[in-house]
């Protein structure tokens, strides 16, 4: 069984590093980006059981994070990246601090509102650049010119390398103490409460990191296509990411990871639909939600494990 | 005295009046959120695509079948009720015993599945449609449109015509009792799960209601209710589920402290009601009408 799994893995791999040489690699970054954003969110709901809908505003605010630091005051990549994060961090704990308040279905509609107040705040304000957003963000060579990123594959290992720090970030926070006291909440909060934990503190800290992980990739988002725009912030953004990890799985690793491709892929060959595109997406929603809940990873586990059973 | 923090004293009623109309449908709104809430156990996010197809109802049986603005008061919220009806039969009820939070996904999928479809067939630019009250009054202080005027004075009864039904009826009662005990309701012989599906096509109805009156005033368009929606969630945190005036307060107080944030600083007034939002969690994270569960 174990050598199943490092097969798998290593299979992975393989892939991930020729896949620029098959697959268009633009595709394949907006596709990372995607991912460790909803591997961000899914951490959140996966094992603090807190469900965000508001996400896009940390994905969004990264982005421009990061064009601002890029763009505008013409600092290198690296700084843009970090930036990225750290502005990410704050805004999850101003928002998070409130919306921890609440539980369950309050806890999405707060969060919800706060990305909504965000999204308003950005068309207006004069550091996004409004409805036009912040467009031609230069692509300039990270670590003082060791790493050149001007090539598309070149920077596709940049990102490859963002997106698997971001992935083995979150299995260590999860396989940590810490991720198991974050279990042991959403499983049963007054019975870790009355155990000595603040769950508070821990739910504010999750919610944090998560922020932090959707800042790191809307920040790699706009490093790869050289734009930040409003789509990133508005609520259909934070709707998207919820669609990859249901589609994916929810509270499954690889989950999130497969959602955020199918979804990336889906809206690239559907793109000549238009409005459709939403259409389709709903009714993913409605169809998941009414008979897959599991989601595909979830479903193809117990499909794997029933046929082991049977074998 | 004729000017407040040195603004003409027009301007001034005119935002408020403004800012009472958003506040009356907000009111119409979180009501029928919190009625559903209070049965199902689902926050409809459906509730702005249902707003937005009672506008739709009537201005397609104005230009088709040419039926007047007052017929469509009745039919539309008929028509868009029982398509409400349908969808709890055939979709909602299968997830009642799952987490909260597969009703808000399911009725987000929802939402975005009939405002594509809508903005497919008529894109997103909006369709006018003609005030029924022509002309206005002057107040010496304000010029007060008279649809306007019709507006606040029908959202305010229908409010009150609503808490009336559910705090003052025999229905209501039980509607009050199946949402405390549905178990102990269906003992004494009372058909809980109708009770359910009228309660959401109520609910749904009392959108697309809000929906019809707000088609003279805003454009007849797909997405009108998408923005909407989000607003009124902000109101249902800030007011708390928990009272039927509650709601009817908070949405109307919501709509003034807009109009009234848009006369003194116009840039802040589309985000005053999210920070309204945050000082209540700060201060009393149930709402200002709920109780902590």
């Amino acid at each position: 069984m174990n050598n199943q799994r490092y097969m798998f893995a290593a299979g992975l791999i393989v892939l991930a590093l020729i896949g620029p040489f098959v697959v268009y690699p633009v595709f394949l970054m907006t596709a990372l980006c995607f991912a460790l954003f909803a591997c961000a969110f899914n951490l959140l709901l996966g094992y603090a059981g807190l469900m965000s809908f508001g996400h896009a505003m940390f994905f969004g605010m990264g982005g421009y994070f990061f064009g601002y630091v890029v763009k505008t005051a013409g600092l290198p990549p690296e700084v843009g990246l970090l930036a990225g994060v750290a502005g990410a961090a704050l805004l999850g704990l101003a928002t998070g601090v409130l919306a921890i308040r609440r539980q369950g279905i309050y806890f999405a509609m707060i969060t919800l509102a706060f990305a909504q107040m965000v999204y308003f705040i950005c068309v207006q304000a004069p550091f996004t650049g409004g409805e036009d957003g912040l467009q031609g963000i230069p692509r300039r060579a990270l670590l003082g010119g060791l790493i050149p990123i001007e090539n598309d594959r070149a920077l596709y290992y940049v990102v490859l390398a963002i997106f698997l720090f971001g992935f083995a970030a979150i299995n260590r926070f999860i396989h940590s103490p810490f991720g198991q006291v974050l279990k042991a909440i959403r499983d049963n909060e007054q019975r870790a409460v009355s155990l000595g934990y603040e769950a508070d503190r821990y739910k504010l800290l999750a919610f944090v990191l998560s922020a932090s992980l959707a800042g790191l990739a809307g920040a790699t988002k706009a490093m790869v296509l050289q734009f930040a725009t409003l789509t990133d912030v508005s609520a259909g953004m934070s709707g998207e990411v919820v669609l990859m990890a249901l589609v994916g799985g929810l509270g499954t690793v690889l989950g999130p990871v497969l959602g955020a491709f199918v979804i990336v892929a889906m809206q690239n060959y559907l793109a000549s639909f238009g409005e459709f595109v939403l259409v389709i997406q709903g009714a993913i929603f409605v169809v998941i939600v009414m008979a897959f809940r599991k989601g595909l990873v979830g479903e193809i586990g117990d499909w794997w494990r029933a046929r082991q059973k049977a074998g | 005295m004729l000017d407040i923090f040195s603004i003409p004293l027009p301007a001034l009623f005119g935002q408020l009046l403004l800012g009472l109309i958003n506040g009356a449908f907000y009111a119409m709104l979180s009501l029928g959120l919190a009625v559903i809430f209070g049965m199902l156990n689902v926050i409809n996010f459906t509730h702005g695509a249902q707003y937005m197809l009672g506008a739709f109802a009537a201005w397609l049986l104005l230009t088709n079948l040419s039926i007047p603005f007052w017929a469509s008061l009745v039919l539309a919220p008929l028509i868009v009720g029982l398509f409400g009806v349908v969808i709890e039969r055939l979709l909602l009820k299968r997830i009642y015993h799952l987490d909260h939070l597969y009703g808000f996904l399911l009725t987000f999928g929802l939402a975005l599945v009939i405002e594509g479809l809508f903005q497919w067939k008529w894109g997103s630019s909006g369709a006018p449609y003609p005030a029924p009250i022509p002309g206005g009054y002057n107040l010496g202080f304000m010029f007060m449109p008279a649809y306007r005027g019709f507006v606040v004075v029908a959202a305010l009864v229908i409010c009150l015509a609503t808490w009336y039904g559910i705090e003052r009826t025999r229905l209501g009662a039980y509607l009050r009792a199946a949402t405390e005990n549905p178990t102990l309701v269906r003992a004494f012989g009372i058909n809980v799960p109708r009770l359910i599906t009228l309660t959401y096509g109520l609910g749904v109805a009392l959108a697309a209601l809000a929906g019809v009156l707000a088609a003279p005033i805003q454009q007849v368009s797909a997405l009108m209710g998408t923005n909407l929606v989000l607003v009124v969630f902000a109101v249902v945190v800030i007011g708390g589920m928990g009272s039927i005036m509650g709601s009817i307060v908070t949405g109307f107080g919501l709509g003034l402290i807009e109009g009234f944030t848009k006369v003194i600083y116009p840039p802040a007034s589309n985000t005053v009601i999210f920070v309204v939002m945050a000082l209540v969690l700060m201060v009393k994270p149930a709402g200002l009408f709920g109780q902590t569960k």
